[in-house]
């Protein structure tokens, strides 16, 4: 048993402690989160900045309404599964080539981890650059060197979208490896050295020994991976310079950020946002249930 | 790790592994060898890595003729706040997270962690709507405010994984010694954070040394551009200021980078314990 002066001073120690961040969070996160549903529900815009009122769900029947929100959003998951898809299949390729006995196998992890790194509105107006028509080094690669007629990258819908694409694949499987390293070294060596004993091949052995032991590590970092992606504002944003070529390169935040700053559009800005935090809570609690089933079954 | 590859898969990987490596760093090497050229071969089809001419005239445009000093300036000094307010905030709520119970604790937690799940515009709307009601545009206050706003809570979580793996037994131990539970903090558990708390501040500097979005809304004046603006205003003029462009990537680019590498070991560790502990 603590002294009872002891108890005081630790109840006072504890809400000092927590007291000026708990503030804080409520100033810069909790009071915005309700400001914004209360802007969703309003009319606030360019016009109606001061003078604004309580619509009510206008702006969410206007959201669910319009189709540009069904096209948007269908590109976002195809920009996610995409994204995601090629993060952890060259992540987990590299991790296990890294993953042996390999002399110098430091510098190369050193080496690939740069484009993490890398601020990442650098590595986006730097890929913009390289995906000019006339200048820029894709083109130049594919017809000097491989003879390939050049791309319009940033004039055609389709190929300013793979550009993105390609741009946010570069920027985070590094990520990904290094997850997936940190899991593999965990792995005992006996699981394997009792596999090659059973004869079984490098195939098996990967799909039975290194896959499910990595999942506990990698599901976290997927999901994490697929919030990050869903979100990620600055590849779209400044590899197609907002949007461009005439707002078809949009995912659900660049078309809500360009709502909000371009078109001075807050109410339905406001509505959007509710709705693309609902889209990702939905995806975190059910993804989050399934896989506590699935580890609760081993 | 396990059997030897034979010499000839060994090849193959070491083949493999050198081409992916380049394909990755063709980028990075790309602006490097842009920021070497010499103004009037700005707009060249040369794939050449040391272009002909190679000259540092972009870097010397870009520290004399150019607000890139004031830039950085800028953009250390709003670093530097909220690396320090981060770093005060995270290590101390954290702790109270991690060894002490209170009411509301869990669904703290859970409501840090949904915040992750924000778009961009969800904080920053109602906070610019705020910010200009109260004055606070072309502020670095605000700028501040909003990027402490989105790395608080993933750093509080940081610290939180971090203090959970160092024993109770050890505070515990300081108390009943006589320490106060202030004394307990600062003198035994915190230099025992340290790792953790490099990596709070590193990851608190790097959001606001990279951060263009949120920039681009809060400031309008020129003078008051941190580095991100800054750069891209020179990229939008490719025909003339490609070279101070990438002249300024890499000098922005190259301590962040340095940096990230030497800490990336903890980093690691410290994203992993803190998913496998949730």
């Amino acid at each position: 048993m603590k002294p009872n002066k002891k108890d005081v001073e630790a109840v006072r120690f504890k809400y000092l402690f927590l007291l000026p961040a708990l503030i804080l969070i409520f100033a810069v996160v909790v009071y915005p989160f309700i400001y914004n549903i209360i802007i969703s529900l309003s009319n606030m815009s360019m016009s109606h900045f001061h003078d604004w009122r309580i619509v009510g769900f206008r702006q969410y029947v206007k959201v669910f309404s319009e189709p540009i929100f069904y096209s948007v959003l269908g590109k976002t998951v195809v920009w996610t599964v995409v994204n995601v898809f090629f993060h952890v299949v060259i992540g987990v390729f590299l991790a296990v080539l890294l993953n042996r006995h390999l002399p110098g196998k430091g510098i190369f992890r050193t080496l690939l981890i740069i484009p993490w790194a890398m601020p990442q509105y650098i590595t986006a107006l730097t890929w913009r650059g390289m995906f000019n028509y006339e200048y820029g080094a894709i083109n130049l690669i594919l017809s000097k060197f491989l003879h390939l007629p050049m791309v319009e990258w940033l004039k055609n819908p389709t190929d300013a979208f793979i550009a993105c694409i390609l741009t946010n694949i570069w920027l985070g499987f590094p990520f990904m490896m290094v997850i997936a390293y940190g899991g593999l070294q965990a792995i005992p060596r006996e699981l394997y050295e009792a596999a090659d004993i059973d004869g079984a091949s490098g195939w098996q052995k990967f799909w039975k020994i290194t896959v499910p032991h990595l999942k506990p590590v990698m599901i976290p970092a997927i999901v994490l991976g697929v919030i990050w992606t869903f979100n990620n504002l600055n590849v779209i944003w400044l590899v197609s310079n907002g949007g461009e070529p005439s707002d078809k390169t949009h995912i659900l935040v660049s078309y809500v950020y360009k709502a909000a700053f371009n078109l001075y559009r807050y109410g339905y800005a406001a509505a959007l946002s509710m709705v693309i935090f609902f889209i990702l809570l939905l995806f975190g609690i059910t993804f989050i249930r399934k896989t506590r089933a699935t580890e609760g079954a081993y | 790790m396990r059997r030897r590859d034979s010499k000839l898969k060994l090849a193959a990987i070491y083949i493999f592994l050198i081409l992916f490596t380049a394909a990755t760093l063709y980028p990075v090497v790309r602006v490097l060898s842009i920021s070497l050229r010499p103004g009037n071969r700005l707009l060249s089809t040369s794939l050449r890595v040391i272009p002909e001419g190679a000259t540092f005239e972009a870097y010397r445009r870009l520290f004399t003729e150019t607000d890139f000093l004031r830039w950085m300036f800028n953009s250390i000094i709003v670093s530097l706040a909220v690396t320090l307010t981060g770093v005060i905030f995270a290590s101390s709520a954290g702790y109270i997270f991690s060894k002490y119970r209170f009411i509301g604790k869990k669904v703290g937690l859970t409501a840090l962690l949904t915040t992750q799940m924000f778009p961009a515009t969800m904080l920053l709307l109602p906070m610019y709507i705020m910010i200009s009601k109260l004055g606070l545009i072309n502020s670095y206050l605000g700028l501040i405010i909003i990027y402490l706003a989105t790395v608080l809570p993933f750093c509080i979580w940081q610290m939180k994984g971090y203090y959970d793996t160092i024993p109770d037994s050890l505070h515990e131990a300081a108390i009943i010694d006589g320490c106060s539970h202030f004394q307990a903090f600062y003198k035994v558990i915190l230099p025992l954070a340290a790792p953790a708390l490099v990596i709070t501040a590193l990851f608190s500097f790097m959001g606001s040394w990279s951060e263009y979005i949120v920039a681009a809304v809060i400031l309008q004046d020129q003078s008051m551009f941190t580095l991100p603006l800054g750069l891209k205003m020179f990229q939008a003029n490719m025909a003339t200021d490609w070279g101070l462009y990438a002249a300024g990537s890499v000098i922005v680019s190259v301590p962040v980078v340095v940096l990230f590498i030497i800490l990336s070991r903890w980093l690691v560790s410290g994203l992993t314990l803190g998913s496998v502990k949730g």
